[in-house]
């Protein structure tokens, strides 16, 4: 069976004036179902950009990215749509919920445009607030809430949808550490229960969460391992120094 | 995602701003309204017209005898011939001589009172019924007599209704009223249709001093039969003259076509000026799309992160562009059958005419079509802008 996500020589290029910015260069992985994968970087090391390829948001300059052996760079635009809802669920740091919606309205959205009727939307979305322990709060809009329950329905929203992947863009980032923790649990226990869970950080400190981490740096991968092993939290610097 | 999850979408964002949506509909609001009281008041003017036609007949034809100098002229008896000759077409004839000169009841003087001298044939080509007395008979005019037909104005205003027997005078001459005419107006007034004195023709030229008989008045057997008629005339009056230039035919029917056709053209004008503001209203709504979506480009790049697809995006614009739109539209018909009723009760008290100014169901439904389309038309372009937003910038938006 293919890895579910695959990237063979992924570049990302962006052409600003003069230069060209090399925000993926020459990225190759696979990621495979079920796991835990953390993709650490410091501000501009293409972390960003490499979520945005995975989520199907952007497609890469060169070389190809197979998303469950498809090569998502030859997809039409509506064909990416619906990929980014079969297949994947988004959480991001700013939790991006509809701020005129209540929650249940939120949750409902992925639904709404996999065409799922309006009453069994209704339902799921509800049975996913329930699971998040939100069920009391589902007439509530976004704003009416503390960050960390924001970001459980911004949870609930991504799962609504069961997609296989879910994909956390700095999902602490926003958070106390109490409640970010709370966040990370939640997203093991996703893991625990067979989603492929890929968070995007540049806090080592919440990358080690995971069971697998991914750094990278000015485009590049400089370490792909278990999340325990010495250099997964060395920089290249710091591992050139050693040396 | 279905029609029904799209307008309920659009309705929702609409009802979240409502004063913003209210400002925007006002444009379609007032161009809608404006189109059905103009389109009103044509049908309304075009109802009335084709009423006071009616009443003067529109079956009838005006023959006005120019001449050619004094040496030709056309006699009474050869305008019967043509008549006589075309009865398929002509039903009846009847000159007329207009009097000129103060009507003088006892001791009051009548100034608007119109005195035609006319046949004994013209009450019923006017299909004027008597209330009283007789009609006007051959005698009479063959004999020149001094008798006359008044109006119910004349008859009720200055004989409390028993005009019949007594005289009045049309200048320095008196008349015997022999018959009444029934009453044709709902409210009698000076100078109205219920205001005249008939004489015999006769008798009129001879007190005016008039030589040839200059006016007629042919009935057609019908409207339809009108234009026939009309040419019928035209040949007879030819033949006397010579010359197309010594007469005018007109016919009633024309004439109802030619200030029909002018009226028309008047409102057409003035609703293509009116639908310039529902063209001014759709650039408000265009206007406060764009920035609506500006607006909300986070929120579109959620929905496209979230796998909403540019179609869907789209439609979500253009459906709420058309809704509020549409929502003007409605408001307007709504507006605009009330300014109609306004405007039917200023003409009516203003200018004491009986006029209704009446929405036309082709106007209302051209109304809604437009401002829909206008919606769609000026939705499309933010529409547009939305759905090509890049989902990665539509989300770092701030």
């Amino acid at each position: 069976m293919a890895p579910l996500i695959e990237f063979r020589d992924v570049c990302k290029y962006y052409v600003m004036g003069d230069n060209t910015v090399k925000a993926n260069d020459h990225i190759s992985m696979t990621i495979d179902r079920g796991e835990f994968v953390a993709i650490v970087g410091q501000s501009g090391s293409g972390k960003s950009t490499c979520m945005n390829i995975i989520g199907c948001l952007d497609v890469p300059t060169s070389g190809s990215y197979l998303l469950d052996g498809t090569d998502v760079g030859s997809l039409s635009k509506p064909r990416l749509a619906e990929i980014r809802n079969k297949m994947l669920g988004f959480v991001f740091q700013q939790y991006n919920l509809l701020p005129k919606y209540n929650l249940i309205e939120n949750v409902e959205v992925p639904l709404m445009y996999a065409g799922v009727p309006r009453g069994e939307r209704r339902r799921r979305a509800m049975e996913a607030l329930t699971e998040l322990g939100l069920a009391e709060h589902v007439k509530h809009r976004p704003n009416e809430l503390s960050g960390g329950q924001q970001q459980r329905v911004s949870i609930a929203r991504a799962m609504v949808g069961k997609p296989p992947i879910l994909l956390a863009d700095e999902p602490t980032g926003a958070l106390d550490s109490r409640t970010g923790r709370e966040v990370l649990r939640l997203l093991k226990e996703l893991n625990a229960a067979g989603k492929t869970v890929i968070l995007i950080t540049h806090d080592n400190s919440i990358a080690v969460q995971a069971k697998r981490i991914i750094r990278l740096e000015d485009g590049q991968v400089t370490y792909d391992g278990p999340a325990d092993h010495p250099d997964a939290m060395k920089t290249r610097e710091q591992k050139e120094a050693v040396s | 995602m279905n029609f029904f999850d799209t307008a309920r979408l659009a309705l929702g964002n609409i009802m979240t701003s409502k004063m913003r949506t209210f400002l925007t509909m006002l444009g379609i609001i007032i161009g809608v309204s404006a189109v059905i009281l103009i389109v009103g008041l044509g049908n309304g003017m075009q109802i009335y017209m084709e009423r006071s036609f009616e009443t003067l007949g529109t079956n009838t034809i005006q023959v006005m005898i120019l001449g050619r100098g004094s040496s030709r002229s056309v006699s009474v008896d050869q305008i019967y011939r043509i008549a006589d000759e075309n009865s398929d077409c002509i039903e009846n004839v009847s000159p007329t001589v207009s009097m000129a000169g103060t009507v003088k009841i006892g001791t009051e003087t009548l100034s608007s009172t119109s005195v035609s001298g006319v046949s004994e044939d013209y009450m019923e080509m006017k299909t004027y019924q008597l209330a009283a007395g007789r009609d006007l008979r051959y005698m009479d005019v063959k004999d020149r007599k001094a008798v006359c037909i008044v109006g119910s104005y004349i008859d009720k205003e200055y004989f409390n209704g028993s005009s019949v027997g007594k005289t009045l005078k049309v200048g320095s001459r008196k008349l015997t009223i022999i018959g009444v005419a029934e009453q044709q107006e709902d409210e009698m007034r000076s100078g109205g249709t219920d205001d005249f004195i008939y004489l015999p023709y006769t008798t009129a030229a001879r007190y005016s001093n008039t030589g040839n008989i200059r006016s007629y008045m042919f009935t057609a057997l019908d409207k339809d039969s009108s234009d026939k008629a009309v040419k019928a005339i035209e040949n007879g009056l030819f033949k006397v003259f010579e010359d197309d230039r010594s007469y005018t035919v007109i016919s009633m029917a024309q004439l109802l076509d030619t200030f029909t056709t002018m009226l028309n053209v008047m409102i057409t004008i003035l609703a293509i000026i009116a639908g310039i503001s529902l063209v001014v209203g759709g650039i408000g709504i265009m206007n406060i799309m764009l920035v609506s979506v500006t607006e909300r480009t986070r929120e579109i790049g959620i929905r496209k992160a979230l796998g909403a697809k540019e179609s869907v995006i789209m439609s979500q614009f253009v459906t709420e562009a058309a809704v509020t739109s549409v929502l003007g539209g409605s408001v307007g018909i709504l507006f605009g059958i009330a300014l109609c009723r306004i405007a039917t009760a200023i003409v009516t008290a203003l200018l004491d005419v009986d006029m209704q100014v009446v929405p036309s169901a082709g106007s209302i439904a051209m109304a809604v079509g437009v401002s829909a389309g206008i919606g769609i038309l000026f939705g499309w372009l933010p529409a547009r802008k939305a759905a090509n937003l890049n989902p990665i910038d539509a989300l770092r938006y701030e």
